[in-house]
């Protein structure tokens, strides 16, 4: 009998030149896939390892020779004979200005390796000068397009404003939102197809919204948090790891990643349960499983609370409402 | 308001004196459980024993349940919940191809030209396997959505045919008379890898499109549109969920799909499929490690002495060469006092089973009740023995298999609650009591048991499920890894390699149990929404933004004429028993279709509304078909109390 094995269809192999190092990588490969493959270390803030690059934080641009503009690592591929420098001086000179204006208007305390990077490129967002006062709530979502009023420039602008509290489950904390689409990709028709939220307003009044900036309970959410899952600096989180932090509590140092299988529907979705002194405070999958992609429904990402009513004899605790 | 309040975990075992239950010591309780099962065994035989084992629990905890019944008690009477949804998937699959899994893979439905969505509703039940069914929309491949509601998932498909209840059987044999008559069926495939084909075509022959259009309530332009679709496709999956299992002749529903993958050739391909999707994390490997009546791990019969010999060497103790009881035959035998003693890991059928009423007056009945499970279940408050355990899925290691037969590792992420132990712990503990000297063997110690037994699953080391994030059965060697789909020897040149042909099912229609007439003229359907759980046991643990409670779904044409407004309450009442509960319009539903969930039991107990007649083939209840009144209530009665 014939089998049928299915194979990817081949890939020729091209050579090209990263940093001044010949490469030998499959066609089809980007700049960022071949650095990460020979150990080179290019920042990135949108980019998703799930998701079509959207090059819209330009961090990870790279000088292709002969081009006239940068390109981004993320979505570049590599081509027979290109010559690529991932640490030029306009290199660095663009991505030191890219996370300068980024650390000016937005709080990045809690994305991961900025520090690191602010310094290797020698960033200094306060050059601005001091940062604008918070918008209330409300208010930035109230801006209309064509209205925005430029500063005088004695202040550096910001998207600051209070985090949106209006559900058990999540937080929207968008002083922390950098615009980089991956959110609205997640929930839209990459992933979650939920489409709860997208892009409103313009220039730097644009940010991520639900539909006419409605709570998040009268949207279309499903409370899948496969955003959260995506998000790369903690504009969205968790109530868990929000009300932790807040209570000065959080610390991953101290918590352990055990990758198990859903307790729910027979799909089989791995979760990774992320634990602190014996509690599950955050639930996350892994991005390369063949079952999940990374994505998880909202009784895997939030039911796990049940195992944790550690307190009494078993019976039914009414008395105690939900948690 | 408050929908579901949360259990809290057990964590001191309970045993009962004088009606009541009270805390006790693990030694105490492991003695009385195990005295109890020894006087049942040494008066009644061992087949007054029972076991329901858990099919959210472990392969490694299934496949020791399974031991516990056959060796240490000696009786085949295990099973699980299984009953209640999937097992008739799992008679109808193995009728047809031998094994009872799914046969393709979620990465096929994604490279597939058609998906056909028949009784479920993956959008809400099944989420993550939707994102690959919406992952083949966008690559192309059309949607066919059958289901009486027109649901989250219809709202994505090309077509949605809106059946009436129960009336599956009519719909797929006009499809394939359709498909006959327009010669559109795969006359190769089914003169070499089927039998039975002409009794089939004469069988389905009296199906006319309008005929179905009759029965079915569905237009015969789209029945004609999804056979030619299906027919036609380069590759076709068929996938289904409990709208075809929960019924009284649910194995007859899942023959009628399987055999226009039959007349189609849509089977043993890649993107060729027959996928039921499991309703529980662990249901399918529960079954495939022999913790059900009548097969040994995987999926080897117990009436051939040939595979019960294998076991009994290895084991030291013959194995009877007879089926056990099901689930449901468990339960009537309670009835019979057939069945005197019990052993409930991890299940609540006062909760899950039809017929609230019935079951516990059955429970009630038992000589002996030992309930082992992580909350005090109705269930458990019903037992002469609870036992507090730990939750397998991140208290302990193991693998589940998931709908797509892929075994993957469960790994433990939590310490249990003080004074809760491991469902294994304690089983072997009562082993030892009863004579069989069982040390608390390590999870991988088990697992490897099971491959020295079951050549689908020897090739899968830990190891090697870790490396490759799971790995789908079969596997039979650590070298190599088989197709991701399966009964690819169905299309063999070659007689011998092509094996034993797939049987057409000859199954005619038998409308629901529960006839609808003047004074019950609704039809009640039941099923899960997104964000809550069966009973609500887990679900209820975390707030949900989404939770509205049990409501009844009703459509706006029939709101109208009986004239209640949305989130009203109405008493809701079948022949069995009646309940008051919110109504909500909703466009999703047909005229004379109403829908309940049954995650909310102690505010409204759908299951006092449903009919526990059964599939008398594997014993699923039609939970899906009940007949039920609808009344207004006065004002004043607003609390949703269940009454008789």
């Amino acid at each position: 009998m014939t089998v049928l094995v299915h194979l990817a269809p081949p890939k020729r192999l091209i050579d090209a030149t990263i940093d001044g190092e010949e490469v030998r990588v499959p066609e089809g490969t980007t700049v960022l896939d071949a650095c990460a493959a020979s150990g080179t270390e290019i920042p990135t803030l949108c980019y998703g390892d799930t998701l079509t690059p959207r090059n819209a934080c330009r961090v990870c641009v790279v000088e292709v020779e002969g081009a006239r503009t940068l390109a981004p690592a993320c979505s570049r591929k590599l081509e027979p004979g290109m010559s690529v420098n991932t640490d030029s001086e306009r290199v660095r000179h663009s991505r030191k200005l890219v996370l300068e204006l980024l650390g000016s208007s937005v709080d990045l305390s809690t994305t991961p390796k900025v520090p690191e990077w602010m310094e290797r490129y020698e960033a200094e967002p306060d050059r601005f000068g001091p940062r604008s006062e918070p918008a209330p709530l409300g208010e930035r979502d109230a801006r209309r397009a064509g209205e925005h009023e430029a500063g005088d420039g004695s202040v550096a602008a910001t998207v600051e404003q209070p985090p949106k509290i209006d559900n058990d489950l999540y937080v929207r904390d968008y002083s922390k939102c950098i615009m980089c689409y991956k959110c609205v990709d997640a929930c839209g028709d990459q992933w979650q197809n939920s489409f709860a939220i997208g892009v409103a307003g313009r220039g730097f009044d644009a940010r991520i919204s639900t539909e006419h900036d409605a709570p998040l309970t009268d949207s279309a959410c499903v409370y899948c948090g496969n955003c959260i899952e995506v998000c790369p600096t903690g504009a969205l989180s968790f109530a868990t790891e929000f009300d932790m932090r807040q209570a000065g509590t959080w610390d991953e140092e101290a918590q352990t990643e055990t990758t198990t299988i859903c307790t729910y529907c027979g799909v089989g979705c791995n979760l990774t349960l992320h634990v602190q002194e014996n509690e599950i405070v955050k639930v996350t999958s892994p991005h390369d499983n063949p079952v999940t992609h990374g994505n998880l429904c909202i009784k895997g990402r939030f039911g796990f609370q049940h195992v944790q009513r550690r307190g009494g004899g078993g019976e039914r605790g009414a008395e105690r409402g939900p948690l | 308001m408050d929908f579901s309040a949360p259990y809290d975990r057990l964590t001191r075992p309970l045993v009962r004196d004088g009606g009541e239950l009270r805390p006790a010591s693990w030694e105490e309780a492991l003695d009385r459980a195990a005295a109890g099962f020894r006087r049942g065994v040494q008066e009644h035989g061992p087949d007054s024993f029972g076991m329901l084992s858990c099919a959210r629990a472990t392969n490694e905890m299934n496949f020791m349940a399974q031991k516990f019944t056959r060796v240490v008690i000696g009786t085949n009477n295990v099973d699980s919940c299984n009953r209640t949804c999937h097992a008739p998937s799992v008679a109808g699959l193995s009728a047809a191809f031998g094994s009872g899994g799914g046969t393709s893979s979620y990465a096929e439905v994604e490279d597939t030209d058609l998906i056909v969505i028949w009784g479920g509703n993956p959008r809400f039940a099944h989420p993550i396997f939707f994102q690959h069914v919406l992952k083949g929309v966008r690559n192309g491949a059309r949607l066919f959505v059958v289901d009486p509601r027109r649901t989250s998932t219809a709202e994505w498909a090309d077509r949605w045919l809106g059946l009436n209840v129960g009336t599956d059987i009519p719909l797929a044999h006009a499809i394939a008379r359709e498909i006959l008559h327009a010669g559109l069926a795969n006359e190769t495939f089914v003169q070499r890898a089927t039998s039975g084909f002409e009794e089939y075509r004469a069988l389905v022959e009296p199906w006319t499109l309008s005929a179905a259009e009759a029965e079915t309530g569905v237009p015969a332009e789209a029945i004609r549109e999804l056979a030619h679709a299906y027919a036609r496709a380069e590759r076709a999956q068929m996938c289904w969920t409990l709208g075809i299992t929960e019924h009284h002749n649910a194995t007859d529903n899942v023959r009628a799909l399987i055999n226009l993958a039959l007349l189609t050739g849509h089977v043993g391909r890649y993107g060729s499929g027959l996928n039921p999707l499991r309703g529980q994390n662990n249901v399918q490997g529960g079954g495939d490690m022999g913790a059900i009546p009548d097969r040994l791990a995987g999926f080897q019969d117990i009436l051939d002495a040939r595979v019960r010999s294998r076991f009994e060497d290895v084991w030291g103790r013959p194995i009877q060469g007879a089926k056990g009881k099901t689930l449901t035959q468990m339960f009537e035998a309670m009835e019979e006092s057939e069945i005197r003693t019990l052993y409930v890991i991890g299940e609540n059928p006062v909760q899950s089973e039809p017929e609230t009423h019935k079951t516990t007056s059955r429970l009630r009945s038992l000589d002996h009740l030992v309930v082992q499970d992580i909350f005090l279940t109705r269930t458990a408050e019903l037992a002469d023995v609870v036992l507090p355990a730990s939750a397998s899925w991140c208290e302990s290691d193991g693998t589940f298999t998931n709908s797509e037969r892929r075994v993957q590792l469960v790994r433990k992420a939590l310490d249990p609650p003080e004074g809760a132990r491991d469902d294994i712990e304690i089983m072997c503990d009562l082993a030892t009591r009863l004579g069989h000297d069982w040390e608390r063997p390590a999870a991988e110690d088990i697992w490897n048991e099971v491959r020295s037994l079951s050549p689908m699953h020897r090739g899968m080391s830990y190891a090697r499920l870790e490396e490759h994030q799971g790995i789908q059965w079969p596997c039979f060697s650590e070298d190599e890894l088989e197709p991701s789909f399966l009964h690819r020897r169905l299309w063999a040149q070659d007689p011998a390699e092509r094996g034993e042909p797939a049987p057409f099912g000859i199954v005619g229609h038998s409308p629901p149990v529960d006839l609808l007439d003047e004074d019950f003229p609704f039809r009640l359907t039941t099923g899960r929404r997104l964000d809550d759980y069966n009973t609500g046991v887990q679900t209820g643990g975390f707030s949900s933004p989404l939770r509205r409670g049990e409501l009844l779904d009703l459509s706006p044409e029939d709101a109208d004429k009986l004239g209640v407004a949305d989130g009203e309450v109405v008493r809701v009442s079948s022949r069995r028993g009646s309940v008051l509960v919110p109504v909500s319009i909703s466009d999703a539903m047909r005229p004379g279709l109403v829908f309940m969930t049954f995650h909310f039991p102690h505010q409204v107990d759908t299951q006092l509304l449903t009919i526990d007649a059964t599939d008398p083939i594997a014993g699923t209840a039609e939970y899906k078909a009940a007949a039920v009144s609808i009344e207004r209530v006065t004002e004043g009665a607003e609390e949703p109390v269940s009454v008789r």
